[in-house]
């Protein structure tokens, strides 16, 4: 792929160099991954505009408290593989971070760089780096002296594969039971091959397990163990990561009709079971002709660009509030607007009519206003009385949310929970309720993204090591253990 | 300990590995296997079902447990070849192995000592209910059992079903083997005529659980019916399984797949089942002109 700079790139140390992107024509028919990410003489290039503070900002807006001016100057003195080391101190992910955070709501946020232009691209740099590592063959740590402590991690998303990775790293061994066919969670199953390729997603969790841990799919906890089994099968403490699996459905008339999905079952069709491949992966997927999207996360918006991808003709996003208010990242939409999807604001469906084979052929539509703001900050939005639309499609996708995963807390005794449904735990620690179980993730904080599952992971990993430690003070060797345990400080957000 | 077997016995090297250990044509589209499964076979309960994946780039199906011995560590799961994924299971021989299996899942069968309770399954249906038989029978029911099918051919599990059942009928839609007609006939004349049931449960194709549901409503009877819509990851994340029942919506891989027969929309079922039949013949027509036909295993 030829890449040039553009002058304004080289020469005004205001603007970020731009990573390329295919071309929406060139894109909207397959899915390849769209960014392409940084070449060696761009990456050098943006490295040059961190100003090396002393005090960084960027750190403190990381939830794994990367330490991000080290590693950018390691990049500028063109040390990649102490760089990559550096990051892989806090971060076991950083091919997936470097992809899907939403940098500009965390470190860049901070940058110094972007109170006049652009930030840092702090998340291209870390990209570039895990990218050109991964093409060189990764490298394992040198590990530490095995404790014999055996820990259960259930849930291998991104909260759990980082508590595992971070456990591992301090000597313990690690069995993560994971319930799908393949290890990631969203990762795999949510975020789709042109945003994240699953290749990318195999080589991360291949690093962890060459620090040592193991993985037991097909294992759905609650169901074939119980905790209560896992502890009883030798395991000392045990992380709870198992997610905001549930989808939200609306909740309104003709919703079970065929054709309309949840945006889960829409994607793990396609990302995890690869229908976009049927008929050579057997797992069918319907897309016609119209498509809507209810929602204006960056679910939606992943919901959106598959839908295209497949060969839809018209793909519509449905928000109920405006422009301003839409949750998903501007890039997201950005995004999916240059390759066409197109939006209804202040727009809410109030019912799907079916025809007689019971597949959706229309949605009601019902204009919103923007009242009074909610308990969110955010402008309630009020329907308009009497503008009641009808809208042709023939497959609708719900992305309006996920909810805790009920299994486990339904058969755990004396595991709290919020009315939510999420797991009662100490902020700090990641404590739950029982002694020895500890949660993150979405099923400890609700639906949130990647890299503040991945905080938790690592607060928990942190706090089970501590309680390891305290139950059999004998049995570990407190020598190794301080300058592992530095590597993995968590930053207390909020 | 108990689960200090995991380490010592020979049964539980690579518990994942779901090895074809037996296999039996039970007529020629329905076949029964039995697999190398320890850690599943350990906490199956009736009514439960697993999530089966036959090779890499196979579709996740739902089977229901038919048996499982635990000391042998073994589960035993059939299922009628219809489309590419079950054709694919149906190739498989003794020894292969089946890519994943996840399980148990669902919520097991409410068993307990109902009183005379009747068990009518239909089809392939009968693989499901024979469980359920079993565990009313060991709970202190008294079972009837009535099993259907199109056609003797299509019969499965008789003896077995027999042995648990304290009495037995059979209907074939064609008059080849038993009564001329459909289980709900004979359900309705028992009703009539000889029996107060306690609890009734039908399972089968959704037209046959619709009308026994019919055939019991007017008495109240309870009546529990085990739901099959399609599924993809069997463990409450996609939604795809959802029925409405009592007119809210639930995932019958969660709250199911058992559910009161008299609250449950069939209608919507049976809509929701027909969604991908294009799609399933054009998988079919595309394994069967691929060289080597739908039986990937490079052996035939």
């Amino acid at each position: 792929m030829q890449k040039t700079l553009t002058s304004d790139q080289t020469t005004n140390n205001q603007n970020a160099v731009k990573m390329e992107k295919l071309d929406p024509e060139r894109r909207i028919r397959n899915f390849n991954e769209v960014a392409l990410g940084y070449t060696e003489e761009q990456a050098l290039l943006e490295a040059q505009r961190c100003l090396t503070c002393s005090k960084p900002r960027c750190v403190e807006g990381c939830p794994v408290g990367l330490e991000i001016p080290t590693f950018i100057k390691l990049v500028k003195d063109k040390e990649y593989d102490a760089a990559i080391r550096k990051v892989k101190e806090k971060n076991s992910l950083p091919a997936i971070c470097g992809r899907v955070c939403p940098q500009e709501e965390q470190c860049q946020k901070y940058c110094i760089r972007g109170r006049k232009g652009d930030p840092v691209s702090i998340g291209r740099l870390e990209r570039f780096i895990a990218d050109l590592e991964r093409e060189k063959g990764v490298i394992t740590p040198k590990m530490p002296k095995r404790t014999g402590k055996r820990v259960a991690v259930i849930g291998a998303g991104p909260a759990g594969l980082t508590a595992a990775a971070d456990l591992a790293k301090l000597g313990h061994s690690v069995t993560v039971f994971e319930a799908l066919h393949v290890a990631g969670g969203v990762l795999v199953y949510g975020i789709p091959e042109f945003r994240l390729p699953k290749l990318i997603v195999q080589a991360e969790v291949d690093y962890i397990k060459k620090l040592g841990v193991e993985f037991h799919n097909d294992a759905l906890i609650g169901r074939l163990f119980t905790i209560e089994e896992l502890f009883n099968k030798g395991y000392e403490a045990v992380f709870i990561g198992s997610g905001a699996g549930l989808p939200t459905f609306l909740g309104i008339p003709g919703e079970n009709l065929g054709g309309i999905y949840s945006a889960n079952e829409f994607l793990i069709r396609i990302n995890l079971m690869k229908s976009y491949k049927f008929p050579e992966y057997d797992t069918p997927i319907k897309v016609s002709k119209q498509v809507a999207v209810i929602g204006g996360g960056n679910v939606a918006m992943d919901s959106a660009r598959c839908a295209l991808r497949l060969g839809a003709e018209h793909v519509c996003i449905i928000y109920r509030r405006s422009r301003e208010e839409i949750p998903a990242r501007a890039e997201e939409l950005m995004n999916a607007e240059e390759e066409g999807v197109t939006c209804k604001f202040l727009a809410s469906p109030t019912r799907f009519i079916g025809d007689e084979q019971g597949r959706v052929k229309e949605i009601e539509l019902v204009a919103m206003e923007l009242g009074r703001p909610d308990e969110s900050g955010r402008r309630r939005p009020v329907p308009v009385k009497g503008s009641e639309t009808i809208m042709d499609v023939d497959t609708v996708i719900v992305a309006v949310g996920r909810t805790p995963n009920p299994i486990i807390q339904s058969v755990t005794k004396g595991l709290r929970t919020t009315p939510r449904g999420t797991i009662v735990a100490n902020e700090d620690t990641c404590e739950t309720s029982l002694e020895g179980v500890f949660t993150g993730g979405d099923i400890m904080t609700g639906e949130a993204t990647v890299i503040s599952a991945m905080g938790t992971g690592k607060k928990a990993a942190k706090a089970i090591h501590q309680y390891l430690l305290s139950k059999d003070k004998d049995g570990l060797n407190s020598q190794v253990f301080p300058q592992q345990l530095a590597n993995l400080k968590v930053i207390n957000k909020k | 300990m108990k689960y200090n077997r995991a380490q010592n016995d020979p049964l539980y090297e690579n518990p994942t590995a779901y090895k074809v250990l037996e296999r039996q044509e039970l007529t020629t589209q329905i076949k029964q296997v039995k697999i190398h499964a320890p850690e599943i076979a350990e906490k199956a309960k009736a009514g439960q079902f697993v999530i089966l994946r036959v090779d890499d780039e196979g579709e996740r199906i739902p089977l229901t447990l038919v048996s499982w011995e635990n000391q042998k560590g073994t589960i035993t799961l059939i299922f009628q070849e219809v489309g590419v994924s079950t054709k694919k299971l149906g190739c498989l021989q003794v020894q292969d192995e089946i890519r994943n299996i996840a399980g148990p899942l669902g919520k097991p069968s409410d068993v307990k000592n109902y009183g005379l309770a009747a068990v009518v399954c239909g089809g392939v249906g009968t693989a499901a209910a024979y469980p359920i038989a079993k565990a009313l029978k060991e709970a202190g029911n008294t079972v009837i059992s009535i099993l259907g099918a199109r056609n003797e051919g299509l019969l499965i599990l008789q003896d077995e079903m027999k042995q648990v059942s304290d009495e037995f009928y059979i209907t074939t839609d064609d008059g080849s083997k038993g009564r001329k007609g459909f289980v709900s006939d004979v359900l309705k004349s028992l009703i009539d005529n000889k029996y107060q049931f306690d609890v009734v449960y039908a399972i089968g194709p959704p037209l046959m659980m619709r009308t026994t549901s019919e055939v019991t409503r007017p008495y109240g009877i309870k009546t529990i019916v085990s739901l099959n819509p399609i599924m993809v990851d069997g463990m409450g994340m996609c939604g795809a399984c959802r029925v409405s029942v009592g007119g809210l919506t639930k995932f019958a891989c969660l709250d199911g797949p058992e559910f009161d027969a008299h609250s449950t929309n069939f209608e919507e079922l049976i809509k929701r089942l027909r969604v991908y039949p294009p799609e399933e013949k054009l998988a079919l027509d595309f394994h069967e002109k691929a060289p080597g036909g739908i039986c990937k295993c490079r052996r035939h």
